[in-house]
């Protein structure tokens, strides 16, 4: 198809990698930040296309994998409730909470729908007046813009039984916290794509400058993530640190005026917890108050606080931080695998474990350290 | 999650702020997108779509460039 078989030409490919053997003097170690990106990198084997030294490590860009215990436990007491539909996103539906998951509330009767969008759940809450209509709105700002329109509707058209429970996440914090962290190994950033299409490149200098690392927005296609690579790597090598668009076509500097302004209106900027990295300050966004009406947070109550152990001996933190990879965690492949995952990255097609376990149940040698 | 797939858009059939729709054919599949975010978005147009709504209207100039670039580097390329 148009737009996506272009970039995917392995001559073009090969020869990007062969451009980046020539360049690379010295060890890096490059983080992709989306998981979108990382399950691509998986499928299509580009780090085994990668010179000896360069490392790619897998960043916190699933959304899934990041929402927080609490939120997966109360959208579970939410859905619990005989007035209430819950709409999710296919991928939320199997991630363990402390005691269940939405999969076997529906299986056991609770009115659990998947929607493609927030719309969806929206013309449902107007199709049954007289029941709840809850959407777990998780995300990045790649989402955000669809959750506010659906708020923003509901609000202007009245439909008072829609609320969302909003477990929106923004990236750059994470991107700073992961280069704050004692253990940090990351160089060079791919940015996300995606959340660069709706939130333009020009609010990453400021990350660049502060931290001096290259972060170079990165489309999704092979070609594409072998360009972010070899910009960064240039970057790197010659000792800049700059922001760089890789994926002009979809990204603009300023990107979407119309989305950002409708994410303003609804939403502010409020700290949140990310599983596996605590509570990162302005990392999140919540309902403002004029949505109140809409916000299952402040309806049904605020999230109450998991047991500590209830994340047992999922090492989803370091993974989602690129500390440490999915082949270090003793439960990889044994006891936690897609069919029985016992975190949220073996869960989301997005998730770096099940990236693993599907492209990559055995080592491989192509990548050292 | 961020994942958003390229598709023609064939048909604008809302056009109206913050409520515009098209039809966007996806190699074969049509579907409703909200076009609301992509006010540049015309019949023709290739948009990315995430959860319902275009996100980006593929610049075909900046994507012509760059495949050209591309094209010419591997041609040089021992
Ligand atoms: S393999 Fe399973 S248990 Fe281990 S980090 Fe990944 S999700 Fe957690």
């Amino acid at each position: 198809m148009k737009h996506i078989d272009e970039y995917r030409d392995a001559a073009l490919a090969r020869s990007l990698a062969q451009h980046l053997a020539a360049r690379v003097s010295r060890p890096w170690t490059l983080m992709e930040v989306c998981g979108g990106q990382t399950h691509a990198i998986a499928r299509f084997g580009l780090d085994q296309l990668l010179p000896p030294g360069l490392t790619l490590v897998h960043g916190p860009g699933c959304p899934v994998c990041v929402t927080p215990l609490a939120l997966i436990d109360a959208a579970i007491a939410i859905a619990r409730r005989e007035d209430v539909t819950l709409c999710a996103y296919g991928d939320m539906l199997r991630v363990p909470g402390t005691a269940s998951d939405l999969l076997r509330e529906r299986a056991a009767g609770r009115d659990v729908r998947i929607v493609y969008s927030p719309m969806d759940a929206l013309a449902l809450a107007e199709a049954q007046p007289d029941r709840r209509v809850v959407h777990f709105a998780v995300g990045f700002e790649t989402t955000a813009p669809a959750h506010a329109m659906a708020a923003w509707q509901a609000r202007r058209r009245g439909v008072d039984n829609f609320s969302l429970l909003v477990a929106q996440v923004l990236v750059p914090p994470a991107m700073a916290a992961i280069l704050d962290a004692p253990d940090n190994r990351v160089d060079g950033f791919l940015a996300a794509g995606h959340v660069c299409a709706i939130t333009g490149w020009g609010g990453y200098r400021e990350l660049a400058a502060r931290y001096r690392v290259p972060i170079v927005v990165t489309g999704f296609e092979p070609v594409d993530i072998l360009r972010g690579i070899v910009s960064c790597v240039e970057q790197l090598e010659s000792g800049q640190a700059q922001v760089e668009n890789a994926y002009r076509r979809a990204v603009r500097e300023d990107g979407q005026p119309t989305a950002r302004a409708l994410i303003e209106t609804v939403f502010e900027v409020v700290p949140r917890r990310w599983r596996g990295m605590g509570t990162l300050p302005a990392s999140g966004l919540a309902l403002r108050e004029a949505y109140a009406a809409h916000d299952a947070a402040k309806i049904f109550g605020p999230p109450a606080e998991p047991p500590a152990a209830a994340e047992g001996d999922c090492i989803a933190g370091e993974v989602l931080r690129g500390v440490r990879t999915p082949r270090d965690c003793p439960a990889f492949g044994r006891g936690c695998t897609p069919a029985h995952p016992l975190g949220a990255p073996m869960v989301s097609g997005e998730g770096a474990c099940a990236a693993y376990y599907r492209y990559r149940r055995t080592p491989t040698t192509a990548v050292t350290p | 999650m961020c994942l958003a797939v390229p598709g023609r858009v064939e048909a604008i059939l809302v056009e109206e702020p913050l409520a515009r729709l098209g039809r966007v054919d996806f190699g074969g599949v049509s579907r409703e997108v909200n076009l609301s975010f992509t006010p540049e978005a015309a019949v023709g147009s290739y948009v990315l779509t995430h959860v319902g709504f275009a996100i980006a209207c593929i610049d075909e100039d900046e994507a012509a460039q760059v495949l050209a670039a591309l094209a010419a580097a591997t041609g040089e390329t021992p």
